[in-house]
């Protein structure tokens, strides 16, 4: 499987909930994909007329015939579209037209013969299917049910250590002081263990954590479920910590109002634009740490400088977590997404 | 490292859409700045397919050129990385192509 990070749809999800010790296990994802078994015969579309359009379905070393040709057959090719479906077909004139499928010839032909059938005998199907759309469609579901309850969502993503688990801590206990009434609640990825979510259910704040196995990256499924579990209250707060990596994270759409790219400067300042990708997707960079900058060769104007070239539109907050230095603005910023997100709903 | 769950999605995408019937050939569409390595698909599109109608299939990707537009002078720019810079200094730019990650076609036998 995957060399690099050892992403696997061999492995499923477990989303756990600390409070109860409740666990859903997702299974790996199957293997054929809901496909049937070649050999099978399926009408694919109805023409005017009513006429079918047929497509040969066949296992590889088996003859085999049309049960009904409504083609115009000249015997010299020719193609046609319905549906998007463009059939070609270059007729040899062995073909045999069976009268019922029970008709079919399934003796065992030649390799030859098959690649010869496969050649004359190919659909090409025009698809313009967009990859992620899966995933877009299940974060469009995602954000419409987190809008109907005025709750704003942000996608925490950074490398792991850059302290996010910690930023989230802090956040949770001073905004509890500051704001009773507008509550926080986390979904916390990683590939494995409890740590994350404990961290967090130890502010006193609901969490879930999901357990992506060995994927690489939350995505929008991931977080419906995880949703369905923590069930968060209208007008909260919603912190989906990713897992740590500056690479994934940046083309799965989660549902989320924004992404909040936290940057250590324990890290290198040119991070930006070796990630660029999550930069550009990040409405917020925050640089974290900043109390150890004392101790450190990291260029912090420069580091603004290098997010700003892949993002311009980029706002920049400088924390630090530990001590709490910056930590009001992040706040402000937090509100202000809050009110966004209300603004957004209620037009 | 997504390209194993993107191929993965491939695959899933195109037994789907086949309907049962064998695929012999796929047509992906790789923009130049969507993230997504072609060799690393390429890698993980044979492992995906193994056990499905996609199994043996020949994939063929067509990488799109990044282009994009300046949001400052107008100007057009060609995108080699998100790190190209319009020739009026501005980085203010607007893309206009190279994040594809699509299936263009497949054939199916």
């Amino acid at each position: 499987m995957c060399t690099t990070c050892g992403c696997s749809k061999g492995a499923g999800t477990v989303i756990t909930d600390p409070e109860t010790g409740e666990r859903i296990e997702t299974p790996a994802e199957g293997r054929n994909g809901g496909a049937r078994e070649p050999g099978s015969w399926r009408q694919l579309a109805t023409g005017p007329e009513g006429a079918s359009v047929a497509a040969h379905l066949h296992a590889r070393g088996h003859r085999h015939a049309h049960e009904a040709h409504v083609h115009e057959h000249d015997g010299h090719g020719h193609m046609h579209e319905h549906d998007g479906h463009v059939h070609s077909h270059e007729h040899v004139h062995e073909h045999h037209h069976a009268q019922t499928p029970a008709a079919f010839d399934h003796s065992p032909v030649s390799i030859a013969e098959v690649a010869i059938a496969a050649a004359t005998h190919s659909t090409t199907i025009a698809l313009e299917q967009d990859v992620l759309a899966k995933n877009q469609l299940l974060a469009e579901h995602n954000r419409g049910w987190l809008a109907s309850r005025h709750i704003t969502a942000l996608n925490l993503v950074s490398s792991p250590g850059a302290g996010k688990t910690t930023l989230l801590e802090r956040t949770i206990r001073d905004l509890q002081d500051l704001h009773s009434a507008q509550t926080i609640q986390v979904i916390e990825g990683d590939q494995a263990t409890l740590n994350d979510a404990e961290r967090i259910r130890a502010t006193g704040c609901r969490v879930v954590q999901i357990n992506t196995g060995t994927g690489c990256h939350l995505d929008a499924g991931m977080v419906s479920r995880a949703l369905a579990q923590l069930d968060p209250p209208a007008q909260s707060w919603l912190m989906i910590e990713n897992v740590g990596n500056l690479v994934c994270p940046a083309l799965f759409d989660l549902g989320e109002q924004a992404k909040v790219v936290i940057l250590s400067v324990t890290e290198g300042e040119d991070k930006p634009l070796k990630y660029p990708h999550m930069f550009r997707a990040s409405r917020l960079m925050l640089l974290n740490k900043i109390d150890l900058l004392p101790h450190l060769r990291f260029d912090v104007e420069r580091c603004i400088a290098y997010a700003r070239q892949v993002n311009p539109s980029i706002e920049v907050l400088q924390v630090s977590a530990e001590t709490g230095a910056g930590m009001k603005a992040w706040y402000a910023w937090l509100e202000a997404a809050a009110l966004e997100e209300v603004g957004e709903t209620v037009r | 490292m997504h390209e194993l769950s993107i191929a993965n999605s491939v695959v899933e995408l195109c037994a789907e859409r086949a309907m049962g019937a064998r695929v012999l050939r796929v047509t992906l569409e790789i923009g130049r700045l969507s993230a997504v390595m072609p060799d690393a698909i390429r890698f993980c599109f044979d492992v995906c397919a193994k056990d499905t109608v996609v199994e043996g299939a020949a994939l063929e990707i067509v990488e799109t050129p990044g282009l994009a537009r300046c949001l400052d002078c107008g100007g057009s720019v060609d995108m080699i990385d998100l790190l190209e810079h319009c020739a009026c200094g501005s980085v203010n730019l607007e893309l206009l192509a190279g994040s594809e990650l699509k299936i263009k076609q497949m054939e199916v036998v």
